[in-house]
């Protein structure tokens, strides 16, 4: 029986790889405790990872795709509305299965798109890694959920700001750099970080459908059903794997609500929008 | 299915597709989107009971009953749903075998845990040793059907306590000076009015739960997920229909199916939100009553 010193050397980073830490899963009756503890805890590293790049490029992406929405040109913001209506309506789950079989296909050895002078080769094969495609359909779909919120907002901006600003003489893009884009971020923030929450919760989703998890190295979720699946016991591995949500969750309150005060500060107090976790995980 | 269907690799591309599309398992791939269907339309009533049941108990002015409904809320709320649809069925599986086990062979001396087994005595194990594989779909499907009750009731229950709020004082005060009783008041004054404010909630939830049908699949169902996995996949020669790597069509037809789904829940909730607003305090209310007038 390994010691819980061994354990965490061999497990903590398990979840990058073979060659971080023991080559084999624990397995059978050799599990104990804290193999459980630091394995599903390694694998946090894949949570955040696809929680952190989704957000981050699905942030700027939301931006554009809400902006494009409330525009008033029908070639602009019909696309738009469709793509978020396809994102929003289907179920994550089938996202991921459908954008995998699509990536499968795709020539391994990349595709070639001639520009005239240059032909420049795009990279496909590793779409079809978790690590890349699975955060593709991340990103498209948080970006569909956040571009709508965005565009809520966008349309709840209060119309005496936009005119102060025409007022001062400002248009197009300072307008929207100095008027709309902070209050609309302001307006969204509580229900952001709400979306924030559903993606991190969603990242479980990855490993558990199409993707396939190389050498082992899944995701916090991904460990636990293995768990689950050698010892027959569900009343371990997925409460372990339950609390650590709850801290990754609370952890994004805490950062999310810095930002929202960063947000409110020229507010006065009373008119402050407050940040209420209202989860409504699945997809 | 069709007469012609007898040597496929003869046929042309129309009647092939004909052939290929009334097979056997794509039958079962059909009926597989009717379970979608009954799974929504089981899940969704048990769910709002489930819902009524846990927001009345928020509301209770015993205190037992309220903890334990704000507890039923709050941990199930609090929690991934992902872990919940994977926990509730084994442990609700294993909690069945356990009772049984205790009530049918008492005189059984070995521990139930023993290492990494779940070990009960033959009479125990549900479904039963040897039962047809339609029981075993059916003791699976019902378990799915537990957990998602158990999810979504939490959630009704949070979105049908807020509505209970939602119903103006006034009203309720009024109830109370005609002298009626909590219960008469609830029953004649806030259930009826609440419905209009939980609404926009509940149809939250109905897409929600409408989107979490397809982790049925990871329960080990045979559903549409599996047989797009099925069937998509590549036939080789061996098999009557050969084709190359079909399962993005598949998965396309899923999405689709979902769009269309999600779609048109949301038309019916509009009309169905119209209706309700009929004769309510509410802006929406009071512009119908305007209209009319």
């Amino acid at each position: 029986m390994r010691s819980c010193a061994e354990s965490f050397e061999a497990y903590i980073l398990r979840a990058l790889g073979r060659d971080h830490g023991a080559n084999l899963l624990p397995r059978g009756l050799d599990i104990t405790l804290c193999d459980q503890i630091f394995l599903i805890a390694s694998g946090l590293i894949w949570n955040i990872y696809f929680a952190g790049l989704a957000i981050l490029f699905g942030f700027g992406l939301a931006i554009a795709v809400a902006v494009a929405k409330f525009s008033e040109n029908p070639w602009i913001w019909r696309p738009a509305a469709a793509f978020v209506f396809v994102f929003r309506g289907s179920p994550l789950f089938i996202q991921f299965f459908f954008f995998y079989s699509a990536f499968v296909l795709l020539p391994r050895s990349g595709i070639d798109i001639p520009l005239g002078f240059v032909t420049l080769t795009v990279k496909t094969s590793a779409l079809t890694t978790a690590q890349v495609g699975g955060l593709v359909v991340l990103i498209l779909n948080t970006t569909a959920y956040s571009a709508e919120l965005f565009y809520g907002a966008l349309r709840s901006i209060p119309k005496g700001d936009l005119e102060a600003a025409d007022a001062y003489g400002m248009s197009g893009f300072v307008k929207f750099r100095r008027v709309v884009f902070p209050s609309m971020l302001r307006l969204a923030w509580p229900s952001y970080t709400n979306e924030a929450i559903f993606l991190t919760h969603s990242t479980t989703l990855v490993f558990l459908s199409a993707f396939p998890a190389r050498q082992q190295s899944g995701e916090a979720f991904y460990y636990a059903r293995y768990f689950v699946d050698q010892t027959f016991n569900p009343f371990v591995a997925y409460p372990l794997v339950a609390l650590y949500f709850v801290g990754l969750t609370l952890a994004i309150i805490g950062l999310f609500g810095l930002m929202n005060r960063y947000l409110n500060r020229h507010m006065p107090r009373e008119r402050r929008r407050r940040i209420r976790f209202r989860p409504q995980y699945i997809r | 299915m069709f007469s012609f269907c007898t040597d496929p690799s003869t046929l042309p591309q129309w009647q092939w597709f004909a052939c290929y599309l009334t097979t056997a398992t794509h039958f079962a791939f059909y009926r597989s989107f009717l379970m979608v269907l009954l799974l929504l339309a089981i899940t969704a009533p048990l769910a709002l009971g489930m819902g009524l049941l846990g927001a009345m108990a928020v509301r209770s002015r015993i205190w037992p009953v309220s903890w334990l409904g704000k507890g039923y809320v709050s941990v199930v709320r609090g929690v991934p749903d992902i872990v919940f649809f994977m926990f509730v069925p084994i442990a609700l599986g294993q909690g069945i075998e356990w009772v049984f086990h205790h009530i049918q062979c008492p005189d059984w001396d070995q521990p139930i845990r023993q290492g990494n087994d779940f070990i009960v005595c033959r009479e125990a194990k549900v479904p039963p040793v040897g039962a047809p594989a339609w029981v075993r779909n059916t003791y699976a499907f019902g378990m799915a059907v537990v957990a998602f009750a158990l999810v979504f009731g939490a959630f009704a229950a949070n979105t049908l306590h807020g509505a209970m709020q939602a119903v103006p004082r006034a009203q309720v005060e009024t109830a109370e000076a005609y002298g009626m009783s909590r219960a008469q008041t609830f029953r004649r004054i806030v259930m009826p009015q609440m419905w209009v404010y939980a609404l926009p909630g509940l149809s939250n939830i109905w897409q929600i739960l409408i989107k979490a049908t397809p982790l049925l699949f990871l329960l080990g169902l045979q559903d549409a997920v599996y047989w797009a996995r099925e069937l998509g996949g590549q036939k080789t020669s061996l098999y009557t229909y050969p084709h190359p790597d079909w399962r993005v069509w598949y998965f396309l037809v899923l999405l689709c199916f979902y769009l269309f789904l999600t779609w048109g829940s949301e038309r019916i909730f509009a009309r169905l939100n119209m209706r309700l607003s009929r004769g309510q305090a509410t802006a929406a209310g009071e512009r119908m009553r305007k209209a009319a007038a």
